[in-house]
């Protein structure tokens, strides 16, 4: 059986849902971010997917916005670990269920 | 993609992904969790050389397995008091909900649209894609460094200690 397109688009597709389940449910904030790391890759190897079946006559592009994608989620990742110490220095928690000052 | 090499290579990829994908979901230590989602990277490396993208699978082991898990770990490592149990809130419900019907969503129209039929061997190679960073992009590229290193400048302004700000505003 020949592997196509659409195989890989699953693989993303499923690794999507599952890193978007993580980031919604998981208490702890590192674990929210790990299933945001786990959301870009899948993004990542769809577009990787996209561009080795593209038809287009440039399909390297798909490669180059992969790199840029990887660039910004590198910032993402390292502000966002910058702002769960933070918040643990003022909080002594990173659970994202008892970070909750701002609920009346 | 024919023959039975890529499809094995596939198979092993998706499953070894998958399923550390899944144990990142089920792990109930976050250090579990975080050696979980190294494997889920080094699955999705391999799908990146099977897809002839090598240069994007090199990157992704340098940046991803070496560079973002070890921030996780050390951000992990500066919460000592905090909790390691890789819980669910009571989100858990409606959380699960969303991602089966995104999940129902997504695989009827992977499965239900006409995809292009690419039957020739592509022709990527790693200079294609530095010429297309520096000359089409280039302009993206600068971007992309600025933001990094502002990024990087914010990472630290955020996470130094109060003391540290004391001290700097003395000097």
């Amino acid at each position: 059986m020949s592997i196509g397109i659409e195989h890989f688009l699953t693989v993303g597709a499923l690794l999507f849902c599952l890193g978007l389940l993580v980031a919604l449910s998981k208490r702890n904030a590192i674990g929210v971010l790990m299933g945001v790391e786990m959301m870009l890759n899948a993004v990542n190897l769809t577009l990787i997917t996209f561009s080795r079946f593209s038809t287009s006559e440039r399909p390297i592009t798909g490669q180059v916005f992969v790199v840029f994608v990887i660039t910004v989620a590198a910032a993402e990742a390292a502000v966002a670990l910058a702002l769960a110490v933070s918040v643990y220095r003022n909080r002594d928690t990173v659970d994202v269920d008892r970070i909750n000052l701002l609920k009346s | 993609m024919n023959g039975a090499g890529p499809s094995i290579a596939f198979w092993v990829l998706a499953a070894v992904t998958l399923i550390a994908g899944g144990g990142v979901m089920l792990s109930r230590s976050l250090f579990h969790a975080v050696l979980l989602l190294i494997l889920t990277f080094i699955g999705i490396a391999g799908f990146f050389v099977l897809l002839s993208a090598e240069f994007i699978a090199m990157a992704q082991i340098i940046i991803y397995v070496g560079a973002i898990s070890v921030l996780v770990l050390f951000a992990i490592l500066l919460t000592p008091r905090a909790g390691r149990y890789n819980g669910e809130t009571k989100m858990l419900l409606p959380a699960l909900l969303l991602s089966v019907c995104l999940a129902a969503v997504f695989l009827f129209v992977i499965r239900d649209a006409a995809w292009p039929r690419v039957n020739s061997e592509p022709h990527f190679n790693t200079n294609q894609l530095g010429e297309a960073l520096l000359s089409t992009w280039v302009l993206p590229f600068e971007i992309a460094s600025v933001l990094l290193t502002a990024a990087l400048v914010g990472a630290i302004m955020l996470a130094r200690t109060p003391q540290e700000e004391a001290e700097d505003a003395l000097a």
